[in-house]
């Protein structure tokens, strides 16, 4: 059934069609409507599910570890400042293997405070050992919110996920979504089958202190499962694909790379625009294309590795800063092309929640097209549409 | 004592023999926690799930690949007993496991100061588990600093006896009076030294439903630089001088269990090394401490007791 709704209605549909025992969340903007509308569901009687109003996210965090340790399916949600506040917690869900999944609205971390779209809330978590993939429409938010459930509690992964939507851009902005049927949902995703549990005829220490002759152990499993994810995603994204129609092409997504001179990898809704720039740029016989990012954990390594290849130069657009170092994608984009002699580049725009245009889009073309003729960029790291320097 | 304010008294003999809070665990010699933890499971048996956050107990309490506990056990972190408590009682509720006690045991660290928010957060929320705080009066798995429960003047890490500063300045956070204020069905002060009563309000809170809160004394001779044969003595003398109040709420019910023979505080502190730097001005301050305590507890008795 197709109807018009918000990335938060989005989300909090595909909690409810995915029937968690265990909802924990703490409101924050502009995640709020997740968690008021998983309220209404569970008051209205159509959710049938604990859910906890907790007294913030370090404890709503806390609530879904422990829920899910003791054998059950789980969820949250949240932005920003919450994200900042779980951190401690996020590394613990994934060392206890606990497949709790959670959208994050993507929200700039203060400060100074401010509430439009930014990845550095995500970013920062990414060696907190959770799957992350970002997504560019609102279709998608429910798409993956539904894959999340199959792919984290895998037990080839069980790892816990984040489903990352940019804010207001798709959190607040209405689009046509085919809101799929609970008969379909249950046919795609099976019961949640723990791996262990809290129940006393199965007695059980989860999370016990720990000496040196063990933890690394731990930590090499947890790098295993994350590495295994690749190949569960991209089985999970075909039978997505069979059963709905809708194929996200895995890990990441490529946008007439085919012939392409150059290639601008994009995350999250930028990537639309960077579509629309494209067609244009083809038009005026520029052989541009994009990758959309997809999954930021696992990373698509090799594939990014074959992409670049076949081009002349290539471009990483990053919503966050490492200081002094470059965006997060670009950074992880240099380590993927080591030994490759190609120009790499980073672009830095958006930052803050400012928006990206299509001409900010189309200058990053231009500087990759001019690179790739030159064979050397001339600075690798570019901010763009920034008062007062000069990209 | 009032012993028959709810519950049947429990008879020591017919303790079930079997542990499962096991021999093996590595507290220090002397260590009131032990004694505590084979009590507390005795009383809830089997079907019970234990929460530890960072905390003495959890180290000596099993350190992988051991564990003294015989029930499911888990541990997060540090901060949210509360919170992890209230996950696994959810989810228990929603797979219609209502036969099990969710127990959270934390220190008083972990209870009065980095974990009050989630403490406060599922008490707000009734969750039905069970918090109990064992109450050590510092935290002593780092190496005796000062928590919000330690109480005034006493030495401890990071409030040294130094020549300016004579060990902790404030006094002791009273953490079962805060619980009592968030309208819980029950709320208790236990201590080793009292068996009976102690016992039969572990017992009374496992008939109950709904968020119970346990305050336990714990003696730490290591951190008290007390003999190590002293936790029980000790726990009587706190009663005893007025240091500690024995008392119970019943939805919202007061009951002070024991009344203060006022013996004087000298004969507690001196057997304690904490405070040993004491002069005749800090014994003075402790001395009008518990007189200003029993006053408040008394009129609490009064204003909030029952028939």
């Amino acid at each position: 059934m197709k109807r018009v709704v918000t990335g938060n209605y989005a989300a909090a549909y595909g909690a409810k069609v995915c029937k968690p025992d265990v909802v924990a969340a703490y409101p924050i903007t502009p995640q709020t409507f997740i968690v008021e509308h998983i309220s209404e569901f569970v008051n209205d009687g159509e959710m049938d599910t604990q859910f906890v109003r907790m007294d913030s996210e370090h404890s709503a965090m806390s609530a879904c570890v422990s829920a899910s340790a003791t054998g059950v399916r789980t969820f949250t949600a949240t932005a920003s400042q919450g994200l900042a506040l779980m951190h401690e917690i996020l590394f613990i869900a994934s060392a206890q293997r606990l497949p709790v999944v959670m959208p994050v609205v993507n929200r700039t971390v203060a400060g100074p405070i401010g509430i439009w779209v930014e990845y550095n809330d995500t970013m920062p978590q990414r060696d907190t050992g959770w799957l992350q993939v970002y997504v560019e429409d609102n279709q998608e938010v429910l798409d993956m919110t539904i894959q999340a459930f199959k792919i984290a509690e895998d037990h080839d992964v069980l790892l816990p996920m984040m489903v990352n939507l940019d804010a207001f851009i798709l959190s607040h902005t209405v689009e046509p979504v085919d809101l799929i049927e609970q008969e379909e949902v249950d046919r795609f995703l099976p019961p949640y089958d723990p791996i262990a549990n809290l129940l006393p005829e199965t007695p059980m220490a989860v999370g016990t202190f720990s000496p040196p002759e063990y933890i690394q152990e731990v930590r090499y499993q947890t790098d295993v499962a994350m590495r295994k994810a690749e190949a569960v995603i991209e089985r999970v994204n075909r039978e997505f694909a069979e059963q709905f129609g809708r194929d996200y092409h895995g890990m990441l997504e490529e946008y007439r790379t085919d012939d392409a001179d150059v290639i601008l990898v994009t995350l999250g809704t930028v990537t639309s625009t960077a579509r629309a720039v494209v067609d244009r740029m083809r038009e005026a016989g520029k052989k541009v294309g994009i990758v959309k990012l997809r999954f930021f954990r696992p990373y698509p390594l090799e594939q990014i590795r074959e992409i670049a290849s076949r081009v002349d130069a290539i471009g990483f657009y990053d919503r966050s800063v490492s200081y002094g170092v470059g965006g997060p994608s670009y950074i992880e984009g240099r380590h993927a092309l080591y030994g490759y002699t190609i120009p790499v580049m980073n672009f830095l725009a958006g930052i803050g929640g400012r928006d990206v245009m299509s001409e900010d889009v189309e200058l990053m073309f231009d500087m990759l097209l001019k690179a790739a003729k030159e064979g050397k960029a001339e600075k690798d790291i570019v901010w763009i549409g920034t008062r007062g320097v000069n990209p | 004592m009032d012993r028959n304010k709810g519950g049947e008294p429990v008879n020591i003999k017919e303790l079930p023999d079997k542990e499962l809070f096991t021999p093996g665990h590595t507290a220090c010699p002397g260590c009131a926690a032990p004694i505590v933890m084979r009590h507390v499971m005795k009383i809830f048996g089997e079907k019970s799930v234990v929460y530890n956050p960072a905390c003495c107990l959890l180290v000596f309490g099993g350190t992988y690949p051991w564990i003294a506990w015989e029930v499911p056990y888990n541990h997060v972190a540090f901060e949210n007993t509360g919170a992890c408590i209230t996950g696994i009682s959810r989810a228990l509720k929603n797979i219609g496991r209502d036969d099990v006690t969710v127990l959270g045991i934390a220190g008083d660290g972990g209870t009065a100061d980095i974990g009050f928010q989630a403490l406060s957060g599922a008490a707000e929320r009734n969750e039905d588990v069970v918090y109990i705080m064992y109450d050590n009066e510092a935290y002593m798995n780092t190496g005796i600093q000062r928590s919000g429960s330690t109480p005034y003047g006493a030495w401890t890490t990071t409030t040294p006896a130094g020549s300016k500063i004579k060990g902790k300045e404030r006094f002791k956070k009273d953490m079962a009076t805060i619980m009592l204020a968030h309208n819980v069905p029950y709320v208790a002060t236990l201590n080793i030294a009292y068996p009976a009563d102690f016992l039969r309000k572990l017992e009374k809170a496992k008939e109950m439903s709904g968020f119970r809160f346990l305050q336990i004394y714990a003696p730490c001779p290591t951190g008290w630089r007390a003999d190590p044969n002293s936790a029980v003595d000790l726990s009587k003398l706190a009663v005893e001088t007025g240091m500690w109040t024995l008392w119970e709420a019943e939805n919202g019910k007061v009951t002070i269990n024991k009344k203060p023979k006022f013996t004087p505080v000298k004969e507690y502190l001196d057997q304690q090394g904490r405070f040993r730097h004491f002069d005749d001005e800090q014994y003075g301050i402790i001395e009008q401490w518990v007189k200003d305590k029993w006053d408040k507890d008394e009129k609490m008795l009064t204003a909030l007791g029952g028939d």
